[in-house]
Parts: structure tokens; C-alpha cells; sequence
């Protein structure tokens, strides 16, 4: 083990490295992910080092993209396919849920379809239209897909490291506006299938920052917030314990019940809308599972049931620091 | 990233396709070429007008025309229609737009009246018939014909194979429509009419090959070996496809329209990357043929030149909608745009259908990519157990198609040429009888799922939540036994 500080966007690049070292079968497709690395140098330099045949710049078509990926996957293949951004997954929309989903069921379990989706998602980098959207539970309804996010450079290398080994098809959701951020990431030495320990379960859920008084749940990009929430909460004395979910399908509803009995309160930060969004799903669970331990309703701090916002005007929309903390009165209230 | 097909087909220079720089749109649809010969790319710019046509008069004289010929006087209606609609578009003097009008169907495209007038007596007839460009080995009257650039030379045997293919196909067909009426089935997809399509295609694919159906696909499945009551269990409501798609090397049953062609696709990407020598086929219909999945399949096929051929089985329907609300030149020629070959053969004639997919097939074993066969057909049935073609199209079109029939035409030149005698005849009712049968029983026996079914093979390395929700449905479930026991209980006290 190596521990090396990086870039998020580095350990994921990174964690394809090790993915492609390992498995002649791992293959990198997407737009402009060869010569160009990807327009956030994702998959920098892969393409130079294991060539055109296994690091494949796509035509522009996120249908076909995902529906190739499909059929490599079926010949033997194990494809790690990028979307260029969120609001570019839904040509690919209908391969995803009407086919990857739901082909190893149809097929009794006979076919396996070990594919992994990445898509740069979230807001807060002033993008453009459909540069910055969060539509993760869309796909975490489908049954047949797994979705995770990672929030740190040692998260993102593991994670994908787990998801590329996974035999199920992973929608690999990555923070985008995290994607610069930097973290120690403990680097396997000879590869991860050679025995490396995993950290983690991929799909078990973190304490970020243990506390007392409230539990604030999140994944992806809202995790950082989230901490530094805590960070603020305590100077004021409030003790915050945030949990890191990780994964969005399946949830860890274990380690948020853990916490929610601690701390009786819950507040679910995500920057995807509200309305219909996880958030509501870990407030149902939750509130069934830790009934008689709430001291009040969980909360849900999220995106508007609005069309993401003009560059200029996300700052209103994405929860931030204050729209966390106002939450976290209003159910320290109760 | 990858070379493109020009690059990589030495035929891309042959003498076909060079001295040219015409238009390819006079190209696609004047050129016997991008009918005739995988050889000869259907986009390749233009083999000059005179060439083509010069090429043509041969075919010209081909039975395949003949019998068109005979049978002009049959819809002389249509014609007039399509003559009358046609564009001034095309060059004057190509005979080959006028006989490639689809007749009364496609509005869009017809031929000048001018060219319709010429060629007066065979366009109806070509229209009817999928145009002169049609591949065709053996016509509606049982006759072996020539063609210039695809031939088969089967055996006997090989042609009572193939009859006897088709003919237990349509016998299976026929169990399965029953069934659903007698409510076995909750629906069916009939192939009535596709039996040479498929058959010939089926039989042309190699043990290694690989092929992805539409979910109307039961010939070519009969052909790959797959046991057809297997095909039942999702129509019946069992199970959602129900065959492991490597046992014989059949995929499973897609009913979103298309989405199999990219999936053939990324296969025989990975077929290419693995240096076999395989290929693969992807069938879909004229309906598929708007899809944008099909678009992209054949783009990403073209520009990484996968070995994978196209299958399109127009057979005029796309439940009710004609081919001439998909598109507005013939579907073949759709593959001009991509690069690749593409060509139109009588979907009802089981031995070109056989010549033009395997030449398709080296095509896309020796390295040269993609290639897209329209196989003109019909559905003579309906969509499905649940359509009522009556709504939509007139008995008589289907009686012009009922003349064509697969499975006549190959019994009448058995007969013809003393290929095969009664007893083989006689046998093989016995043998359709004794499959029906066996059908039949495979269905009245085929259990429900249990219900914890649901929960299986959603995922391969499990899901928490499908746990948990399976503990509790099972839980849920166990709750009735003790009311069902003492319910029972009950009852045997005479309750």
C-alpha cells in the first residue's frame, strides 16, 4: 500500500488504471475519453497507454454508448462507460432501464451485465443547460441498476475499483464540483484483484463525523457540506453527526438507524430536488425503523421542483451552508 | 479513432465504385450495384448512371423480372397511383427508380411519371414484389432462378431441410396462435409469412455465430436449436425471456423495438476485439427501422466495422402502420448513408434469403464490416394475438401476398423436380403433428412461477433492499398458512 495524495478526478483515473492492469476486459468508452482525456481529464492518458482498442472514443450517441456497452458486457467484456454530463444520460435512458436493468432477470440470471456507468453530476461549477443536474433517484428506482457516489479521492478509487468488479451493471454518479478536491487515497500495490484490502463494502454507508444532537445524511457532493455544517454547528455547541450514504442503491439503512437512535434527529441533505427525490425514501424508512427515537419529523434539504437554475442563480438553489443549518434549528425545534 | 471502413474494404476501389464522384442519392437508388452485390458498397458515390444502367439491362432480363412481368396486369391500380405521385427527381433514362417505387405504398418516393410510363407493365408488379433490385432464387411459381452476384447451389436434402424448417415453423406458429386463443397464451407474435426470412437467414448463421431476435424471431430460433416451447413461458407469462442466450447462441426475446441492434452491435465489437471469426446478426423490422437505436447501431457498426449483419425484415407492417411512414427511400439503401452495403431480397424466397446472409455474413467474417439486408416480406397475419389487421389494410393486398408464399413455392419445385416423394411429405405431417403435440403438452404443463420468483436474479451479487423486501413478503405470505390450516381445518369439519 502506497498512500498518495490526489484529486478526486485523479483517483478515479487512477482506479481505471489498476481496473485496465488487471482485467484486459475492463474497456474505457465514452466521448472524447481517449486522445482528449475527457473533458474533465478523467481518463487522461489511458488511451496512450492501453491504446485505442481498449480506451475507445465513442460516436456522439449515449444510447448507443450504453447499448454497445450491453453487448460487450455480453461477449465477455467489462465496460466502464462515460457520460459526459447528467443531462446527457437520458438518450441513454431508455438502454439503461428497459435493457442493462433488467436483462439478467429476463435471462434468469443466465447473462451477467458487469457495466459501469460514470457520470459527472451535480451542480456548482457554472455550467451551462443540463451541465450540472442531479438525477440519481431516477435511476435508483430501477430496480436492476445499483448507484453509488463517491465523496473523497480514497472513495472514488475504491468505489470504482468495487463497481468495475461488480457483476451487476453500477450507475457511478461522481461530484463534479469535487472533482479538484484533494485527499489521501491508500493505493494497492499490486492491483486490486491480486487481494488488496477493500476498505469498505461498496454499498455500506460512512461515518463522516460522529456527533450527538442530529444526524445529517448525505452522499456525493453534499458530504463536504455537510461536514463543514458540522463544523459550524459546533462552534454554537450543536454536536452533528454526518453520515456518508455512498451508496444511493441500496441504501444503508443500518448505519443511518444506528445514528437516528443516537441522535434522534435526521436531516437529508442531497442537491437533487426534494420532491420525489432519496431523500424522501430515507425519511420513510427511517421514520418506520426509528419511530419511537425521533424527536422530530426528518427533514429534507435538497433542489427546488424547479428546472436547474441559470449558472447565476444556483447558488440559490444548491443547499449550502445556511439552508443546511436553518434545517438543522427547525428540527432541533421540535 | 478506428480506421474507417473505406479505409480497411480493398473493395471499397474496385472498378464498381471508382471513376465516380456522382451524387450518392442517384447513386443509391439509380445503381443495380447497391442491390446487387455486397461487393459493390451502396454508397459508394455513384457508379456512373450509364454504367449502372448498363449493368442493369442483364438483370433486366432476369426471371426475377419475368415473373414480375406476369403479374403487372394484378395491380395496374397501384401502379397508376405511384406513376402519378412520382417526383421529377431522378434522372431520366435509369430504368431502375421506377421499378424500385414501392408502388402504392410510398408516396414519397415515386418514380417520374415519365420513368413509371416506360417502364409501364413491370412497375406494379416490381412494386408489389419489393422492386427489380429483389434478390430472388426461386420464384412464387416454384422456378429457380439466376441471379448475377448470389447463388445456391443446395442439395435435395438441403432443400427438403429447408421445407421442412418452414413448414414446422408455420406449424408451431399456428400451435402457439391457437393456444392463445384457447387462453394458454396471453399474447402472440405470429410469423406467419416470415418462414423463408427467417429460415434461410437461421440456417445461413454458423454454430458461433451470434444472433439477437426481435420477439418474432421463432424460425431463426428453431434453426439455432432453441427447444421452441422455451419460446412460450413470456408469452404465456411466466417468465420475461426464459433461455440461457448462450446455450445457442440466441439472445433473448427484445420487445422495446430496436434496442437489440446496438446490443449486436457492442457483441460483435467485442467479437472483432477478440480476433474471431464470427459474426453476428441482428434482426429487426421496417417499423425498427425509425428507431434511433437502430441509427446508432448502424452508425457504431460502420465506424468501428463490426461484423454484424443487419437483418431487416420488412414485412409491410408496422402494426398498422406501412413502411412508407418510416421511411421514404427503401430501407436497404439506408445503408448507403453509413458506409456499408446494403441489399433487398425476396423475403419469401428461402434460398435467396439464404445466399444473400451468408455472402452477408463472410462479408462481416472477413473484416469488412457491416452489412444491411432488407428481406421484402409480408406479415400475413397480424401483429399480434391482439391486432385486427382488418382495420388497416385490404384483403386483397393480402392475397397478392398469399400467392408468394414461402413454403409453396419450395413444395411445388420439390415436386416439380421429383426432389422429394409423397412418404417425405407424409412424414413430415407426422412429424408437424407430433410437434404440435408436444407443444401443446409443454404448455398445459408449464407451472406458474412461485411467487418468491419475483425476487430472483434481479441482481447478480444482491441487493439490500430486494432482501429485505423479500423477508418480508416471505413473512407476509407465512401469515396466511395458519389461517389457511385452520380455514382447512374448518372445512374438514364440514364447515
Amino acid at each position: 500500500m502506497a498512500i498518495e495524495k490526489m484529486a478526486l478526478a485523479k483517483a478515479i483515473n487512477a482506479s481505471l488504471r489498476t481496473a485496465m492492469e488487471d482485467d484486459a476486459k475492463v474497456l474505457v468508452i465514452g466521448e472524447d475519453v481517449g486522445k482528449l482525456g475527457g473533458v474533465f481529464r478523467v481518463t487522461d492518458g489511458l488511451q496512450k497507454d492501453f491504446g485505442e482498442e481498449r480506451v475507445i472514443d465513442s460516436p456522439l450517441a449515449e444510447s448507443g454508448i450504453v447499448g454497445t456497452a450491453i453487448g460487450l458486457a455480453l461477449r465477455g467484456y467489462r465496460p466502464v462507460v462515460e457520460i459526459q454530463f447528467d443531462g446527457f444520460v437520458f438518450p441513454a435512458y431508455d438502454q439503461i432501464v428497459t435493457q442493462l436493468a433488467k436483462m439478467h432477470a429476463r435471462a434468469l440470471g443466465t447473462v451477467k451485465l458487469p457495466v459501469v456507468i460514470r457520470i459527472p453530476y451535480g451542480g456548482g461549477i457554472g455550467a451551462v443547460e443540463h451541465h450540472s443536474e442531479s438525477p440519481e433517484a431516477l435511476f435508483a428506482h430501477v430496480a436492476g441498476l445499483k448507484c453509488v457516489s463517491p465523496s473523497t479521492p480514497a472513495d472514488a478509487y475504491w468505489m470504482l475499483q468495487q463497481a468495475i468488479h461488480s457483476d451487476d451493471p453500477v450507475i457511478f454518479f461522481e461530484p463534479k464540483r469535487r472533482y479538484w478536491d484533494k485527499g489521501e487515497v491508500s493505493l494497492p500495490d499490486s492491483g486490486f484483484a491480486a487481494g488488496s484490502a477493500i476498505p469498505m463494502p461498496l454499498h455500506e454507508a460512512r461515518v463522516a463525523r460522529e456527533g450527538t444532537d442530529l444526524t445529517l445524511a448525505a452522499y456525493g457532493p453534499m458530504v463536504k457540506t455537510c461536514l463543514e455544517v458540522a463544523a459550524a454547528a459546533a462552534e454554537e455547541g450543536t454536536s452533528l453527526e454526518v453520515v456518508d450514504l455512498r451508496s444511493m442503491s441500496p441504501i444503508d439503512f443500518d448505519t443511518v438507524q444506528r445514528s437516528v437512535e443516537k441522535t434522534g434527529r435526521l436531516v437529508v441533505v442531497h442537491e437533487a430536488p426534494v420532491f420525489y427525490g432519496s431523500g424522501g425514501e430515507i425519511a420513510a424508512r427511517i421514520t418506520e425503523r426509528c419511530f419511537y427515537h425521533l424527536e422530530a419529523p426528518v427533514l429534507r434539504v435538497g433542489g427546488f421542483h424547479a428546472p436547474y437554475p441559470p449558472a447565476r442563480l444556483e447558488e440559490e438553489y444548491l443547499p449550502n451552508l445556511d439552508r443546511v443549518l436553518d434545517a438543522v434549528d427547525r428540527a432541533l425545534a421540535y | 479513432m478506428t480506421e474507417s471502413t473505406a479505409a480497411r474494404d480493398p473493395r471499397r476501389s474496385s472498378k464498381r465504385t471508382s471513376g465516380s464522384d456522382g451524387g450518392s442519392a442517384s447513386a443509391a437508388s439509380a445503381s443495380a450495384s447497391a442491390t446487387a452485390a455486397p461487393t459493390a458498397p451502396a454508397h459508394a458515390p455513384a457508379a456512373p448512371a450509364k454504367k449502372a444502367a448498363a449493368k442493369k439491362t442483364p438483370a433486366g432480363k432476369a426471371p426475377a423480372k419475368k415473373a414480375a412481368a406476369k403479374k403487372a396486369a394484378k395491380s395496374a391500380a397501384a401502379k397508376k397511383t405511384a406513376a402519378k405521385k412520382a417526383p421529377a427527381k431522378k434522372a431520366p433514362g435509369k430504368k431502375a427508380p421506377a421499378k424500385k417505387a414501392p408502388g402504392k405504398k410510398a408516396p414519397a418516393k415515386k418514380a417520374p411519371a415519365r420513368k413509371a410510363a416506360q417502364s409501364a407493365p413491370a412497375a406494379p408488379t416490381a412494386a408489389l414484389a419489393g422492386g427489380s433490385e429483389l434478390v430472388q432464387l426461386l420464384t412464387p411459381e416454384g422456378e429457380r432462378v439466376a441471379h448475377p452476384d448470389y447463388a445456391v447451389d443446395p442439395s435435395p436434402e438441403e432443400l427438403r431441410g429447408l421445407y421442412r424448417d418452414m413448414v414446422l415453423t408455420r406449424r408451431f406458429d399456428a400451435e402457439a396462435v391457437t393456444l392463445q386463443r384457447q387462453g394458454e397464451l396471453g399474447l402472440w407474435p405470429s410469423l406467419l409469412g416470415q418462414e423463408a426470412a427467417q429460415v434461410g437467414s437461421g440456417r445461413a448463421t454458423r454454430a458461433d455465430d451470434y444472433v439477437f431476435p426481435t420477439y418474432r424471431e421463432h424460425g431463426v430460433a428453431w434453426c439455432r436449436g432453441v427447444d421452441p416451447t422455451l419460446l412460450l413461458g413470456m408469452f404465456r407469462g411466466v417468465n420475461n425471456g426464459g433461455w440461457d442466450p448462450n446455450s445457442n447462441n440466441f439472445h433473448l426475446y427484445t420487445i422495446v423495438i430496436g434496442s437489440q441492434t446496438l446490443h449486436a452491435t457492442g457483441y460483435a465489437m467485442g467479437v472483432a476485439k477478440d480476433g474471431a471469426d464470427s459474426a453476428v446478426v441482428a434482426y429487426f423490422g421496417d417499423g425498427a427501422s425509425s428507431q434511433g437505436d437502430v441509427a446508432e447501431a448502424f452508425t457504431f457498426a460502420s465506424v468501428y466495422n463490426a461484423p454484424v449483419v443487419f437483418f431487416c425484415q420488412n414485412n409491410q407492417w408496422a402494426i398498422s402502420e406501412p413502411t412508407e411512414r418510416q421511411s421514404r427511400v427503401p430501407l436497404y439503401h439506408r445503408a448507403a448513408g453509413y458506409g456499408f452495403p446494403g441489399v433487398r431480397v425476396d423475403g419469401n424466397d428461402v434460398l435467396a434469403v439464404l445466399a444473400v446472409t451468408r455472402k452477408a455474413l463472410e462479408h462481416a467474417r472477413s473484416g469488412q464490416g457491416p452489412m444491411l439486408v432488407e428481406a421484402y416480406t409480408y406479415r400475413m397475419g397480424a401483429h399480434t394475438t391482439s391486432d385486427d389487421p382488418t382495420r388497416y389494410r385490404s384483403d386483397d393486398e393480402r392475397a397478392a401476398w398469399e400467392a408468394k408464399d414461402p413454403i409453396l413455392r419450395l413444395r411445388t419445385l420439390l415436386e416439380r423436380e421429383g426432389l422429394a416423394d409423397a412418404a417425405f411429405f407424409a412424414a413430415l405431417d407426422e412429424e408437424s403433428d407430433a410437434l404440435a403435440k408436444r407443444v401443446r403438452e409443454a404448455i398445459r404443463t408449464m407451472e406458474n412461477p412461485e411467487p418468491m420468483a419475483i425476487f430472483e436474479n434481479i441482481y447478480a451479487d444482491g441487493h439490500a433492499v430486494v432482501d429485505e423486501e423479500r423477508a418480508r413478503y416471505a413473512a407476509y405470505q407465512a401469515s396466511f398458512a395458519d389461517h389457511d390450516a385452520d380455514h382447512a381445518g374448518a372445512a374438514g369439519k364440514g364447515h
